[in-house]
């Protein structure tokens, strides 16, 4: 039990180090590198909830896609970041007290908060035994069935957030030389070669 | 040493806090803001997932993944206004987004 203690210790530890360097980092690249620290170590935290499923899929979306979508567009904008980081003391104790006070208060929330002793009795959706069905079979099995409508809402929201990225970064530039293959396959000889007589002695 | 789920609410509820701080800190920078509430919405998830863990509930789970697909929509689409907004501008100074009229 200590192991689990430590190693959940342990992952707090570096999640919420790794969140402080994301907001206070000099460079953008190293905020996103952060970032994806805290994700992997946010994983593990899942991990030791039970929930592997979720903590995979964590990896696989927040890592693989949204940290690396985030890195490709710092890297690829051209902005001084330095002037950026003007008033960034300026609003530091107003956010401070804020977040502060937030703090405390969900904080206090968490502890003196108490659930009633048979708030299993009413659980949405029972979790099997883990040793009869795993987390990702329990999963599939509900959010096919009992969540169907919620899972096809997700898919919409991402076919909406793709069309809407896509249609906000296409642009058409003029001017742009492309190849037209309907015009080059529809050139025949006579337009392509002209035979010249040359005089001799002349020149063209 | 028991780690019971107030532990893992009070990760999640600094996780959170850091995400609203971080808003705060970095007014003119809409990526570090863009990142903050990908924090955010990761504390929300945490949160979700310890009380399905311990309450034997598998409806948090699916609600956390369904946070999940809103929290990439979201940073693709931002992400996406972001660049235009660059390419228009050649700055990403929040404070010039509401000339951004019409």
């Amino acid at each position: 039990m200590t192991i689990s203690a430590l190693v959940f210790y342990l992952f707090a530890t570096i999640t919420v180090g790794s969140a402080v360097m994301v907001i206070s980092s000099r460079n953008p690249v190293h905020s996103v590198l952060f970032l994806i620290l805290a994700f992997f170590n946010s994983a593990g935290l899942f991990l030791l909830l039970g929930a592997e499923f979720l903590s995979m899929i964590l990896v696989i979306v927040y890592v693989g896609a949204v940290a690396v979508l985030f890195l490709f567009v710092v890297m690829m904008l051209d902005v001084n970041f330095t002037e950026l980081r003007q008033g960034f003391l300026q609003y530091l104790p107003v956010g401070g007290l804020i977040g502060l006070i937030l703090l405390v208060e969900l904080l206090l929330i968490v502890g003196s908060w108490t659930m009633i002793p048979d708030v299993g009795a009413f659980a949405a959706a029972r979790a099997p035994d883990i040793a009869a069905v795993s987390n990702t079979d329990a999963i599939g099995r509900i959010m096919y069935t009992q969540y169907l409508l919620p899972f096809q809402g997700a898919g919409l929201i991402l076919l909406v957030a793709m069309i809407g990225a896509i249609v906000l970064t296409l642009r058409h530039r003029p001017g742009v030389k492309r190849q037209v293959i309907s015009a080059q396959v529809s050139r025949t000889m006579k337009t392509a070669v002209e035979v010249k007589k040359v005089q001799p002695g002349q020149g063209i | 040493m028991e780690i019971g789920l107030g532990h893992y609410l009070t990760v999640a509820a600094i996780l959170f806090v850091i995400g609203v701080f971080g808003i705060f800190l970095n007014r003119k920078n809409v990526i570090i803001i863009l990142m903050s509430i990908e924090l955010m919405l990761l504390a929300v998830n945490l949160n979700l997932v310890a009380f399905s863990s311990f309450l034997g509930d598998l409806a948090g789970q699916i609600f956390a993944l369904i946070i999940l697909t809103v929290a990439a929509g979201e940073a693709a689409i931002g992400l996406a206004i972001l660049v235009i907004y660059i390419r228009n501008r050649g700055s990403i100074a929040v404070e010039d987004i509401n000339l951004m009229k019409g």
